[in-house]
């Protein structure tokens, strides 16, 4: 990225748009700062995380030994389905939201988002649509136990009768999705500030940009099957039924048509994340500025053209697995393009290791070996044998949990003294990481061994020989769930009390944030600052 | 543009009562919905039609607010052109929700039925139903209890054709009230508009009057199998999109009789004018790979 010298306009006491946050919870209701709605994301995001977590633990409880102990399997299935809902659409995406709420104003020079009443209205709809979610859990016949993936006709035929919220709850949170990605990209193409051209944006605003864009494209097609879903259950169409010439696989094409360019809406801002926390710490610029770019726009327009590789084994032609297998294994080439570039980065750098860095750090590894499992499964014929095993959770969980997660975690750790005003507790940070970290692989590495030797997932029970490593990743997830309690602490204390934080905060920082006092004023700029 | 202001607008209650009203529509619709299918009474309706009544307390309430804030000239150029690419993703994202439905009739159309009928690479997937033969129209399903097939479908060349030049009609006409408007002819905008509405109103009948008679006399129903399903569920997103399109221009036209839009800045105009085309464009892809192909 190139070097950022701003010249900051004084800001007038009297210019009218520079007035603080209204007083009680109408601030909270109604408004329109990109902050206010940022925070309120990101708490929502820590909040559904607490809730997937619970449930993950309640999962690994069950799993802890062969054999059934604490749940009952119908709803050991709801709680599978429902952490996966509520992780992907509910902890990982608004923290993504969130994030780019707070920063990508900042970062670009901008007052705040473009469109800051749409803004609002796009944070607002997700209570409402997960308050419908976890309320399924109390319906009779309990909650959706079809899988995150909702394959029909398990999802149609043989789903429970809140199938239905499930589906309407989907649609307003797609709504909120293409709101807020609208309002991303209007706000990076129409409020840079003057001289900020395109490629001298910071790469998190660059990643926004192509994960907004994918966004708008594939939510559509989310509510299109949800609404085909809808139409067999209810209204007698048979899109999803062979017996009128409809077809189950039809389903799966067209979810994972959304699903796939989905992943990527969870990964490609890490990559924008971990690409700023690195230079700062190594204390040199981005190695390969423009080919991260090129790489993180060509990672996604190949997620178009991938997506049948999550249903190699569900029997499509030849000339199909082919395909699909080759456009697979591309990817790897702009992904190793940028791992290849935070390493370069990092060389003969001035490194120090504080919390962020340490997240950063873990992802770069943790995230490679998601990668390759990646590879291993996008072998067709090598698939058949892994698919729907534990060794695909181990893959997108290490993509998913030391890849999105700890990007969202080295995120906070990093950009928390530009919120709060106050130095980090390095102490805790550290802690918070070294439990996490270790945490993480206790829980996901032995997925990988149970997963080759073919133990099923969404299963709660399991053969004899699988038992240690079970138990193994058991005591994992106890490690790795109760430590984030260490993180809501350290969060807590750091926006309570703490050092008074400089403007710069990290000695090797660069850009338009690090520019703005700590904490940033309640609007960023209220004039066009220049970059040159 | 250095050194001018942004301008950011003030707080406001219409975000979050729109989020009150898509929470009551979503669990209301759904509550229905499960209880209609399930056939027993709830108080789903209730919820419905009240998360409705929000709805449009919130369109009134937060349209007046901004056509005041743009009267008061409070909306810079900037956010004229945010207001301008918000509106073309919309779109697009309105593209993609077609192209869903479209996929899925061609997927069905290419490999699906054909597979059930023996043909090509899947076709052991026959054995489900050995006799079953593909045909596009799908008027023979393979279980034709459950999916009784029609025994007709549309003729492209009646209503469907005149629906299209109706469409197209449209199209141009609502260009050339655009033109007035920039000329400030304002006698034409409001002729050419209402001939607008007038071409699309006549094109919702149509779909009516087909609706009516697949139902009727084609034994065509949602319930007749894939070529039922892709057909209404294309068609009838489509005709949705008409109508809302078509209390879009007439809000506009409104508008003109209040002396709304200058030459200059009309982007409310413009912003339905662009639906409009899509809404077209959409009916030539549906015209051509429904009815015809």
């Amino acid at each position: 990225m190139a070097t950022v010298d701003v010249d900051l306009p004084h800001v007038k006491e009297d210019d009218p748009h520079h007035h603080g946050p209204a007083r009680g919870l109408g601030r909270w209701l109604y408004t329109t700062n990109h902050k206010d709605i940022g925070s309120m994301y990101l708490i929502f995001s820590l909040c559904m995380f607490m809730i997937g977590g619970i449930m993950a633990l309640i999962i690994r409880a069950e799993l802890f030994q062969p054999g059934l102990q604490l749940v009952e399997p119908n709803f050991f299935n709801q709680m599978t389905t429902m952490h996966g809902l509520i992780m992907v659409f509910g902890a990982v995406m608004p923290a993504f939201v969130g994030l780019a709420n707070w920063m990508i104003p900042m970062q670009v020079g901008a007052p705040d988002m473009a469109l800051p009443r749409m803004n609002n209205w796009s944070f607002w709809i997700l209570p409402f649509a997960f308050l419908i979610l976890l309320s399924s859990l109390f319906m009779p016949g309990g909650a959706p136990n079809f899988g995150w993936t909702f394959y029909a006709p398990l999802s149609t035929t043989y789903a429970p009768e809140s199938v239905t919220f499930f589906i309407f709850g989907v649609h307003i949170m797609g709504a909120s999705s293409i709101m807020g990605a609208i309002n991303i990209i209007a706000t990076i193409l129409n409020m840079r500030a003057p001289g900020m051209t395109l490629l001298k944006m910071p790469l998190f605003v660059w990643t926004w940009l192509i994960t907004a864009f994918l966004l708008i494209a594939v939510m559509p097609v989310l509510a299109g099957v949800v609404t085909m879903m809808l139409m067999d259950i209810h209204f007698g169409t048979s899109f999803f039924n062979a017996a009128g010439g409809g077809d189950p696989v039809l389903f799966q094409h067209v979810f994972w048509f959304f699903g796939h360019p989905e992943v990527y809406i969870m990964i490609l801002p890490a990559f924008g994340i971990i690409s700023e926390i690195i230079p700062t710490f190594a204390r040199k610029r981005l190695f390969g500025y423009a080919s991260m770019v090129y790489a993180v726009a060509s990672i996604a327009l190949l997620s178009f053209v991938v997506w049948a590789h999550h249903m190699f084994t569900v029997g499509m032609p030849l000339v199909g697995e082919v395909f699909f297998m080759f456009a697979t294994m591309l990817i790897a080439v702009p992904t190793g393009v940028k791992v290849f570039n935070w390493v370069a980065t990092m060389f003969r750098g001035s490194l120090t290791f504080e919390t962020p860095m340490l997240f950063a750090l873990a992802f770069v590894v943790l995230f490679t070996i998601g990668g390759f499992s990646g590879l291993m499964l996008a072998i067709a014929p090598a698939d058949f044998q892994y698919h729907d095993t534990y060794f695909v959770v181990a893959h997108f969980h290490y993509v998913l949990v030391p890849g999105a997660i700890f990007s969202i975690m080295a995120a906070t750790y990093y950009w928390l003294p530009k919120w709060t005003g106050h130095q980090l507790n390095e102490t805790m940070g550290k802690i918070h990481f070294w439990l996490s970290f270790v945490g993480v692989n206790i829980t996901f590495f032995p997925m990988h061994f149970v997963g080759l030797a073919g133990m099923p997932r969404r299963i709660p029970d399991y053969a004899l020989q699988f038992a240690d490593f079970n138990s193994m990743a058991s005591v994992g997830a106890f490690i790795f769930g109760f430590s984030q309690l260490v993180f809501i602490y350290n969060v807590i204390q750091n926006v309570r009390v703490g050092e008074k934080a400089t403007a710069q905060v990290w000695e090797g920082a660069q850009g338009l944030e690090w520019t703005l006092p700590s904490p940033a004023p309640y609007h960023t700029f209220s004039t066009p600052p220049e970059v040159k | 543009m250095s050194g001018s202001t942004y301008y950011v607008p003030e707080q406001s209650k219409w975000p979050i009562l729109a989020s009150i009203a898509l929470g009551l529509l979503a669990y209301g619709a759904a509550m229905t919905i499960t209880s209609m299918t399930a056939d027993r009474d709830s108080i789903g309706p209730w919820i419905l039609g009240s998360g409705f009544l929000v709805l449009f307390y919130v369109i009134f309430g937060w349209f007046k607010d901004q056509i005041r804030e743009e009267a008061e000239g409070l909306h810079s150029d900037q956010l004229d052109r945010s207001y301008r690419q918000g509106m073309l993703w919309f779109i697009f994202s309105e593209v993609m929700f077609f192209a869903a439905f479209f996929g899925a009739l061609f997927y069905v159309r290419t490999f699906a039925v054909p597979w059930i009928g023996g043909e090509g690479a899947k076709g052991v997937t026959n054995m489900l139903w050995e006799g079953f033969s593909a045909t596009w129209p799908l008027l023979q399903t393979p279980d034709m209890k459950q999916f009784p097939g029609a025994e007709a479908v549309i003729d492209p060349w009646h209503l469907p054709l005149v629906n299209t030049i109706l469409l197209i009609t449209s199209s141009v006409t609502i260009t050339f009230a655009h033109h007035a408007l920039k000329e400030q002819k304002r006698q034409a905008l409001e002729a050419w508009l209402a001939a607008t509405i007038g071409l699309a109103v006549v094109f919702l009948y149509f779909q009516a009057v087909e609706y009516h008679e697949a139902y009727t006399e084609l034994g065509l129903t949602l319930n007749s199998g894939i070529y039922g399903a892709t057909f209404f569920m294309l068609t009838g997103f489509h005709g949705f999109h008409v109508m809302l399109g078509t209390t879009m221009i007439f809000v506009m036209l409104l508008r003109c009789f209040d002396g709304a839009f200058s030459p200059e800045k009309h982007f409310a105009f413009e912003a339905v004018a662009w639906y409009w085309h899509f809404v077209d464009v959409v009916w030539v892809g549906l015209f051509l790979f429904v009815y015809i192909l």
